[in-house]
């Protein structure tokens, strides 16, 4: 039996990077749905503090997250050693996305995982003598 | 600050057995409160999952029957259930801070997280960044690989580091534009950061050197014309100038240590990652 991706919504309070009507409008389109779903107020300081909450967060199984790029998404977990399963983590980018098509990827069936792809890093360069 | 071995608190808006639905529009409110004063939130009527919670103190509330929760399953942490039929935002905060105040648990909001996030996927440990910061924030593993070890160090809204980061591989979530704000990283990005280098190479090696040969005119200055208003007004000038075109902000230039002290920090940050790159080179070889 699939399992319901579970939902998560970053506030991005402390900073505001995320437009905040767009952060508003996803918020309250989660609160209008029946779907349970965990809200923060920012991961950038959860990430920054080891918050343990983190790692309950990314060893839960299937999840989507409604916070900013997937990039820096999942490399914030990974700085708190929570790292996020890339085949079972889809993040819905509320700095490019509209109120509309983020609540369209939250609550379509499913979920499309969209972590970057692990590339092998290149050569350190050689230092300078 | 590690929160590993600290306390934190979450809120539950219980919607389960035993309590009546909240109604959407107080849903939103209690929750939107509650996350601009920094707390976790979850919502949940037991019929989904969401996430664990083995080690948080819990604050649970509801319309619950009658007034009284009902029992909820223990957990590594504390449990409290308050019922917040009719009660209002405020009265809901209070019962928040009170709670947070009671177990101890984390005040949050008292730092704008600003603070480098490595990709190491693109990271080559190269160690540019390490030897370019003057405030300690990099270090090095066990492994000597390039790590962030004094987040709170980091200088609010100074991206200075990731310009001079080869492979864009630093990022700052809370940055205006990408790539730095963790937007894909693209040959463009990368040509424009190595031309940054450049230029901060043709301003005389790095910023901080530019800095230096900046106070020294201006300490020049200040010998011929005896003005200390003159001199600081010198400085001050050249820093703004820095500012716009480093994209430094003018408040981290300023707050910057003596000439003196960045010299030997700039000494100290370049013999770390001179050490971690040996220890490297001399692992590699054995």
């Amino acid at each position: 039996m699939e399992v319901n991706p579970r939902l998560l919504y970053c506030n991005c309070t402390y900073a505001k990077v995320v437009p905040r009507a767009t952060a508003a409008g996803v918020l309250r389109k989660l609160c209008d749905s029946e779907a349970s779903f965990d809200a923060v107020a920012d991961l950038c300081e959860m990430s920054a503090r080891n918050d343990p909450m983190l790692q309950e967060m990314a060893r839960g199984g299937p999840i989507k997250i409604a916070a900013c790029f997937p990039r820096a998404v999942h490399w914030l977990f990974s700085a708190a050693n929570a790292p996020l399963d890339r085949e079972s983590t889809e993040v819905v980018n509320l700095r490019s996305d509209s109120v509309d098509e983020a609540v369209d990827k939250l609550f379509r069936p499913g979920l499309q995982p969209n972590l970057p792809l692990e590339s092998p890093p290149a050569a350190a360069p050689e230092k300078e003598s | 600050m590690s929160l590993t071995d600290s306390r934190t608190l979450r809120i539950v808006l219980f919607e389960g057995q035993g309590s009546e639905p909240l109604d959407p529009a107080t849903r939103f409110e209690t929750a939107s409160a509650l996350l601009t004063e920094g707390f976790s939130v979850s919502r949940t009527d037991a019929g989904e999952a969401v996430s664990p919670t083995d080690r948080q103190s819990l604050l649970v509330l509801g319309n619950f029957a009658g007034g009284q929760a009902p029992p909820f399953p223990a957990v590594d942490g504390n449990v409290s259930a308050e019922d917040i039929d009719e009660l209002p935002i405020d009265g809901i905060l209070a019962l928040a801070r009170s709670r947070q105040e009671s177990q101890d648990a984390f005040p949050h909001g008292d730092w704008k997280p600003w603070f480098p996030v490595i990709d190491y996927d693109r990271c080559t440990n190269c160690m540019q960044c390490l030897s370019f910061c003057l405030f300690g924030v990099y270090g090095v593993d066990d492994d000597n690989r390039l790590e962030v070890r004094n987040n709170d160090s980091c200088k609010t809204n100074c991206p200075a580091c990731s310009r001079v980061c080869p492979e864009a591989a630093i990022m700052f979530p809370k940055y205006r534009s990408g790539p730095i704000n963790g937007d894909q990283v693209n040959a463009a990005d990368l040509n424009r950061e190595k031309m940054k280098i450049d230029i901060s190479s043709l301003l005389g090696g790095d910023v901080y050197q530019l800095l230096r040969d900046r106070s020294e005119k201006a300490k020049s200055r200040f010998a011929k014309e005896r003005s200390p208003d003159k001199a600081l007004n010198e400085r001050k000038k050249c820093l703004t100038k820095l500012a716009q075109t480093g994209d430094i902000p003018e408040e981290v230039l300023m707050s910057l240590p003596s000439p003196e002290e960045i010299q030997l920090r700039a000494r100290e940050a370049a013999q770390k990652a001179d050490d971690a790159r040996n220890a490297i080179a001399n692992n590699n070889g054995n």
